[in-house]
């Protein structure tokens, strides 16, 4: 039995597998559609999460399983004082696959470490969020139609986005990848990311302060939010917010065929003027965050053979 | 000079800096043994002026010397058998390490159930990095006896 518990769990060929039947998925949604008949998804969300939880359960429904779980903590055996261990024990007798967030960091890894159905890490505090990365890889090789000789651009607080580092992780496993770090210095990327991940590869790296300087080498740009308490004083925030807010202007600067993704949900780092531009693809990221979960739960429940 | 008679098997570990054999009586979790040890403390030593020292005397495939490489690696652990001296053990680092350390990340699992294991996986060998198991948090406390 498997479980995901970082985005590293998967090789570069097991990855491609995953994003090769998501592919599929989205281009024959029928042959899917009973795969799972029978089948219960458990979500598990000991911290509210709108979005993941809400794409997890249409995933599960679309393959023609159903859902049972808890959205917040409150709600969940965990306000008596339960373990996530003893949880997931129990759990494992209601459902068969479960996807589990938790404020704490390895609360999932402890969950899969008693669990006799497959446990996914939907997200355990500022550490891991796979299937975030399994979204943004499936996103970017949908549109782009490749995951590798591609020069991108990570925009905004790079110090504390675990989305952030999470891809970085997963792409410097391809082919011809480079990266431009665009934020403010105090939101740079932690220093094992810059030495053991990037420097450690090879993987050419700059990082910069300005994001309309480079905007227009870029083949992609992440976004992500800077966020006020992140500053050390006010001046300076007030300062440097308005360089990592992604407008027409700045959008005027970028290559034809940059696209533009965002963990959402965003605040005011990518204007509303900026969303029907062809190239903003977070929206779109959204959609293909349903089909990647889809493959997800097809692969660790042993269905793939199933499909006709 | 205080003498503590030879053991015929077991083991002495040496060089330990004056003042940690307590520490390490713990680490080993020696006390979980049925046999003799000797603790000796504030020995003199030419090399550091004053060390303890430690002999336990027991199967010697009964016990595992590995979490002294984390530590201390400077500690000389002697295999006795026969009453001689057959082995000075080199030490090196363990690739696990149970319930010695503890996670102070306080958003680490660990911080709130408080029956899980503190298991610290070797993950640098060349730079000596360990990280949790659970929210693979760099340690970088300097352990109680190194």
């Amino acid at each position: 039995m498997r479980h995901l518990m970082s985005p590293l769990d998967f090789t570069v060929e097991e990855l491609d597998h995953l994003l090769d039947l998501a592919a599929d998925i989205e281009r024959h949604r029928e042959k899917y559609a009973h795969i799972c008949d029978g089948k219960k998804l458990a979500t598990l969300f000991y911290e509210p999460s709108t979005r993941t939880r809400l794409s997890f359960e249409a995933a599960m429904i679309n393959l023609g399983g159903s859902v049972i779980g808890f959205s917040n903590a409150n709600s969940s055996s965990a306000a008596k004082g339960e373990s996530v261990s003893d949880t997931i024990r129990m759990v494992s007798c209601y459902a068969d696959i479960c996807a589990m967030r938790h404020p704490k960091e390895g609360a999932p890894m402890v969950a899969a470490g008693k669990s006799s159905i497959p446990v996914i890490n939907a997200g355990d505090g500022g550490h891991q969020h796979p299937t975030q990365t399994i979204t943004d890889l499936h996103t970017i090789r949908s549109l782009k139609g490749r995951l590798s000789n591609l020069k991108i651009g990570l925009c905004g607080d790079l110090k504390f986005g675990r989305t952030v580092h999470s891809l970085i992780n997963a792409l410097v496993r391809y082919e011809g990848i480079s990266f431009v770090l665009i934020s403010p210095e105090e939101l740079r990327v932690p220093d094992y990311i810059r030495e053991d991940v990037l420097a450690k590869n090879h993987v050419p790296f700059r990082e910069v302060v300005s994001l309309e300087e480079v905007i227009g080498e870029l083949d992609l740009l992440y976004m992500t939010r800077v966020q006020r308490e992140r500053f050390f004083n006010e001046e300076e925030y007030i300062r440097m917010k308005d360089s990592y807010i992604l407008d027409a202007k700045k959008m005027a600067l970028a290559r034809e065929d940059m696209l533009v993704l965002h963990p959402l949900p965003r605040v005011n780092e990518i204007a509303v003027e900026v969303d029907n531009d062809p190239r903003a693809a977070y929206f779109r990221q959204v959609q293909y965050g349903v089909y990647a979960r889809m493959a997800l739960i097809i692969i660790l429940l042993g269905l793939e053979d199933s499909v006709c | 000079m205080l003498n503590v008679g030879k053991i015929d098997e077991g083991f002495v570990l040496d060089h330990i800096p004056a003042g940690k054999s307590m520490d390490i009586y713990r680490d080993l979790r020696l006390n979980d043994l049925d046999c003799t040890v000797a603790i000796i403390k504030n020995a003199r030593s030419n090399k550091m002026g004053k060390k303890d020292i430690i002999k336990v005397q027991c199967p010697i495939d009964n016990m595992s010397m590995d979490i002294l490489g984390f530590i201390d690696h400077s500690i000389t652990v002697n295999v006795i058998q026969d009453g001689q001296i057959v082995e000075k053990r080199k030490l090196s680092l363990p690739k696990e390490i149970v319930n010695i350390i503890k996670c102070r990340n306080p958003r680490c699992i660990t911080s709130i159930e408080q029956e899980l294991p503190h298991i610290f996986i070797l993950t640098d060998q060349e730079k000596r990095i360990y990280r949790c198991k659970y929210c693979e948090e760099k340690y970088n406390g300097k352990h109680r006896g190194g």
